[in-house]
């Protein structure tokens, strides 16, 4: 029996870039890849030399590869969780965006986990972390929560692209076993359905906790420890939002590009990037409200060793990025999403590049200034990366492109049996459901 | 069990910086060229932290020397994700070279600042080579380093009063800082030892400790400068 099973199949469009290569992919892939081995080489040249190759010095001791995991980490944020929340609000207008969301989380917490590997000094002692473990220690609590988080999220990208894989199986592309294995002798019978929408809708619930679990426990490296100005209570949800403004960012700027290098205007409409632009706009107003709380609250109590980093940042050596963070990611997203007319596929695209660029500022406004400014003044220290940092971030950049296209060539970027669905189900579904909310009719 | 601590009268501290010396040669710790120290990438176990009062020409300086603090409730050590830092039962907070991963976290939850990494291969000149210190253990690239207390004299004494089979008296065990101090700024000893000279300045109304207001508790307790105010031009 064949999944799609019928013969009016109207997402053939959906289905046209597996297995097809055009010229401008492959142009990307070859500077991306050259990119990457480019990265490979500035990293063996600093396991050779050590990290003194870094610009990292006293106290400086943590710089663009710390600044980095907490970036990547915070993009994971857009796919998994964003997609549990549409799943379970039963918002209709998820059906096309999901799947490019969850690839986004899987494909960069490898990323994000990677930068710390860079950023040890002993990498051949990595395993340590879990044979000689310190569960004191917030940063193995870290390694706990993403690698619970990757195959939570792993599972939960999987489990909806069974019937897709199922289709490919049926239609017999290539790499054929490839398929045949990953689809499990998924036939679309109501009986698998059911299951399926129960395995989903189960792991979308138990996805939400751990995602916010990541972010938080990524905030509590800083937070935990006794530090001017990381040593605050409410890193925690400042961080998990955040994390989230910057997810929803990456996710608008992945579908504006499949939108285009795809051609799928059909799917990928106006009121996706309409409505994913709102949600931007939440978070823009409450990554601002956390932020003039914070820096308020340090302010006004005017602690010497927390004003030191206060005034590094406001008006010393990082007010440029500082304030640059503040245009870069309420200025700019707010003035243009808080008007219906300037949020459009553009309008969303340019504040989501401006928040993508304000968030990793962020990230390095909170990681950098406070090192540079210790309890005990002796030493100051400066920092600034070296070409080999630069590289190993250009290169992880690379390497999540390289990978979100790999697998947008292998499979559905946009989940057809759930446009099937939609068209053929929830429809009418959905009118039902909102005839259960009016009076006078019987509750479902 | 002793407690290990030390008292330094800063009254008496002339910051010659021959604890630094000491220390360094003693521990068999690296030295960087100018160039990487000019980075900020020197290591110093122990340090003369210099403060310069009052404006030019009513100029006053003070020195402070600063080591590992070996607190009681170090900051550092729970931070560690494998173990590699912790304080061992009389109280000395240890490193392990060959655990640690150099992820750097109890640097940056230090908040004194004085743990040091090993940015390069250590770089010795043959000369030195022949010098080394055969009691201390060779720290890789990439690890995190410290005052260990000079720990291995404290095995090499415990074994010498095992011999000589009675317990450990005061100043049978000595770091090379101490040992080296010409103005005998520097005292060391058992704080749980009531009748120990560095339990009894400890209670010096002079006593004050670094950044005692972070409960970190450290065993290096300092004499502040009170009785004696030496100036230079005054």
């Amino acid at each position: 029996m064949e999944v799609l099973g019928d013969n009016n199949f109207q997402d053939e469009a959906l289905l046209r870039p597996i297995g097809h290569f055009g010229k401008g992919f492959l142009l990307t892939v070859t500077i991306l890849v050259g990119v990457v081995l480019w990265g490979i080489y500035a990293y063996s040249f600093q396991v050779r030399h050590g990290l003194g190759v870094t610009g990292l010095d006293r106290p400086v001791y943590w710089g663009f590869y710390i600044t980095n995991f907490v970036f990547f980490i915070g993009i994971s944020h857009a796919g998994t969780l964003i997609s549990a929340i549409l799943r379970l609000c039963q918002a209709e207008w998820r059906r096309s965006i999901t799947r490019a969301a969850e690839v986004i989380t899987v494909v960069v917490l490898f990323i994000g986990a990677a930068n710390i590997l860079l950023d040890l000094g002993r990498p051949d002692r990595a395993l340590f972390v879990i044979f000689h473990g310190n569960l004191t220690s917030p940063l193995l609590w870290d390694v706990v929560s993403i690698s619970t988080y990757l195959t939570g999220s792993t599972i939960y990208l999987y489990l909806p692209l069974i019937p897709d894989i199922a289709i490919l199986r049926d239609r017999k592309a290539r790499p054929q076993f490839l398929y045949r294995i990953l689809s499990l002798g998924f036939t679309g019978t109501e009986k698998e359905k059911k299951r399926l929408h129960i395995a989903i809708s189960i792991m979308a619930v138990i996805v939400i906790p751990i995602a916010i679990s990541v972010h938080t426990v990524v905030s509590w490296v800083f937070a935990m420890t006794i530090q001017p100005m990381w040593h605050s209570t409410i890193f925690g949800p400042y961080f998990v939002v955040g994390a989230i403004f910057s997810g929803i960012a990456a996710l608008i700027l992945a579908m504006a590009i499949i939108r285009r290098a795809y051609h799928l205007q059909e799917y990928l409409k106006e009121i996706h990037f309409n409505n994913l632009g709102t949600l931007l706009l939440v978070m823009a107003l409450l990554w601002f409200y956390f932020t003039f709380a914070e820096y308020l609250t340090t302010f006004y109590g005017g602690e010497p060793d927390e004003m030191a980093v206060f005034f590094a940042k406001v008006r010393g050596p990082y007010a440029p990025y500082f304030w640059a963070m503040v245009v870069t990611n309420f200025v700019i997203p707010f003035s243009i999403l808080c008007n219906r007319k300037t949020r459009t596929v553009a309008g969303t695209v340019i504040a989501s590049s401006s928040v993508i660029v304000g968030m990793w500022l962020e990230r390095f406004t909170i990681v950098v200034p406070t090192l540079v400014n210790p309890r005990i003044p002796f030493p100051r220290g400066t920092y600034f990366p070296s070409w080999i940092e630069v590289s190993l971030m250009a290169a992880s950049f690379a390497m999540f492109i390289l990978l979100y296209m790999g697998f947008s060539k292998l499979f559905p970027i946009v989940s057809v049996w759930e446009m099937k669905e939609g068209r053929e189900v929830s429809v009418a579904e959905t009118a039902e459901r909102v005839r259960t909310y009016l009076p006078g009719e019987s509750e479902a | 069990m002793a407690r290990w601590g030390m008292v330094i009268d800063l009254d008496k501290c002339t910051g010659c910086q021959a604890c630094v010396v000491a220390c360094k040669v003693e521990n068999n710790v690296p030295v960087v060229n100018a160039e990487e120290a000019a980075k900020g990438r020197e290591m110093l176990w122990i340090r003369v932290m210099p403060t310069v009062e009052g404006e030019y020409p009513r100029i006053k300086m003070r020195f402070m020397p600063v080591l590992c603090q070996h607190c009681d409730h170090p900051p550092s050590t729970k931070v560690c994700p494998v173990g590699a830092t912790y304080k061992n039962p009389e109280g000395i907070v240890a490193q392990i070279y060959p655990r640690c991963i150099g992820c750097r976290y109890c640097m940056n939850a230090c908040p004194y600042t004085i743990k040091y990494f090993n940015w390069f291969r250590p770089q010795r000149e043959e000369i030195q080579q022949n010098y080394l210190n055969p009691e201390v253990s060779l720290r890789p690239k990439g690890v995190v380093e410290k005052c260990t207390f000079c720990h291995h004299r404290l095995i090499k004494a415990r074994e010498q009063a095992a011999v000589e089979k009675r317990s450990l008296r005061e100043g049978d065990f000595t770091p090379a800082c101490v040992e080296s101090c010409p103005a005998r700024a520097m005292y060391f000893g058992d704080l749980d030892d009531p009748t120990s000279t560095v339990s009894k300045l400890s209670k010096s109304s002079r006593a004050f400790r670094l950044l005692e207001e972070l409960g970190t508790e450290p065993k290096v307790i300092y004499l502040t400068e009170g009785e004696w105010h030496g100036s230079v031009g005054r």
